[in-house]
């Protein structure tokens, strides 16, 4: 019993059944119970007011951008090493899921910014080099989609994927030599600093919680539709041949 | 290696184009701008090393298909495969020929564009050393960019989607240097970065554009 038997795409798609629903469940649950607790029972911040809030969804959003990008990273690399074809699909998967999450956090950070900043977009390194991540995920799904074949397709997206990546935080470090910031450094951290107070911290970390179980489920989600898909194709064309 | 490199020089400049084209577009591209943005002298010195460096990168990405287009298309490049050179010596080799067909003549051209654009007397030396250090990397860049799509029937206008956002970090350092240079400030750190980044591209992308290629071949 090893990992790698998850590679067989039956096996994969068996298990993900099984898992599925309580993926879905769990992000449901710990996303209502983080929002709700957020919105309605936190007190209001006393220089932010009730701006503060946008926080449960600005920063889970933002924490899974670039967690997404990694996760296609590790699949990227798994697909050129191992050649397991659910790797390369499940990247591709990650992908839109991905560039949905940094266009959330980006908007959330605009709503947010006008009122404490006094503008919706100020040319701040964190904000451009989230600007850049978008763009690396346009252009890595882009490729996805130009490419007929699948095989060279993965092979080729993953190789922008690796090189993209070392350009990403390239692009982060130039960003941040360009110009001086106005958004503030993390507030969270795993050693926990004590820059926020328990009653923002416990529904910012269960709504940070609700958001990766949701980029999971919709990963397995969009994992299944590809083999599925894939596997028609497959029969689609004996049929025709035949 | 040195028969591709000449071969790939006299292709580009007999061939019809290749080589002004790339000068001919940095030029209108400096000549739009202050129609853009109006003429005051003073804004328009401000705003020139940008300018002058954000025509050279359009002007470099305008030129990217030539570098593997065409030897794809009349199958030379599968030739190339099969010679006894490894596929990351042709992929330098080629980078090495645009940069020499499109970066040099950028980097001779930019003093020249300059005096259109009131660019300040102390900034002409760092827009030339700038760009003499950062046009390679451009040229590396994208090269690895033309492999990714060569065999797409419509890759150019994917080829700078995937092509810009990589050229972000060399943008900024350069254009850094040339306007530090320009306010008389120091430059050293933003040029040592830029040359880095040069250095960098150089010695790992045509691994990347190699096994790019190879795939494309396959």
């Amino acid at each position: 019993m090893s990992l790698w038997e998850y590679a067989n795409p039956v096996k994969f798609i068996r298990t993900t059944d099984k898992v599925l629903p309580w993926v879905w469940t769990l992000a449901f649950l710990c996303l209502v119970t983080g929002l709700t607790w957020g919105f309605f029972f936190t007190p209001d911040d006393f220089r932010m007011g009730s701006t503060v809030k946008i926080i449960y969804i600005h920063v889970p959003s933002a924490l899974m951008a670039i967690n997404a990008w990694l996760m296609m990273l590790v699949a990227s690399l798994i697909w050129i090493v191992r050649r397991h074809h659910v790797s390369a699909l499940a990247a591709r998967a990650a992908a839109p899921v991905g560039a949905v999450m940094t266009v959330i956090a980006l908007v959330t950070g605009a709503f947010w910014g006008q009122p404490m900043w006094g503008t919706w977009w100020e040319w701040d390194p964190r904000l451009t080099s989230f600007l850049i991540l978008f763009l690396f995920y346009l252009g890595y799904i882009a490729l996805w989609e130009a490419i007929e074949n699948d095989d060279t397709a993965a092979d080729l997206t993953s190789i922008l994927c690796l090189v993209g990546s070392v350009f990403a935080i390239l692009s982060r470090y130039a960003v941040n030599f360009w110009n001086q910031g106005l958004h503030q450094g993390a507030t969270f951290s795993m050693d926990r600093e004590e820059n926020i107070s328990d009653v923002f911290w416990y529904p910012a970390v269960i709504s940070m919680v609700g958001f990766a179980l949701l980029f999971v489920a919709l990963v397995f989600l969009r994992t299944q539709t590809e083999i599925r898909a894939r596997r028609t194709r497959a029969l689609l064309a004996r049929e025709g041949q035949a | 290696m040195r028969a591709l490199l000449l071969r790939d020089l006299m292709l580009s400049i007999r061939a019809g184009g290749g080589f002004g084209l790339g000068l001919a577009f940095f030029l209108i591209v400096t000549v739009l701008v202050p129609f853009g943005v109006g003429p005051q002298t003073e804004l328009l010195s401000r705003i020139a090393p940008g300018i002058l460096w954000i025509g050279a990168l359009l002007a470099c990405l305008l030129s990217l298909d030539r570098i593997l287009a065409l030897d794809w298309e009349d199958g030379s490049l599968d030739l190339l495969a099969t010679a006894p050179l490894p596929m990351e010596g042709i992929v330098t080799v080629k980078a090495f020929a645009h940069w020499i067909t499109t970066g040099l003549p950028l980097v001779l051209a930019a003093p020249v564009l300059g005096v259109l654009l009131n660019l300040p007397g102390d900034a002409y030396l760092w827009v030339v050393v700038s760009l003499a250090v950062g046009t390679p990397a451009l040229s590396v860049i994208g090269t690895f960019g033309a492999a990714l799509t060569v065999g797409l029937k419509r890759g150019g206008l994917l080829m700078s989607l995937l092509v810009l956002p990589l050229y972000v970090p060399t943008l900024i350092f350069g254009a850094e240097v040339a306007r530090r240079g320009g306010e008389g400030l120091t430059v050293q750190a933003p040029l040592l970065l830029l040359a880095g980044i040069s250095f960098g591209a150089i010695a790992l992308l045509p691994f990347a554009s190699a096994a790019v290629l190879r795939i494309n071949l396959r």
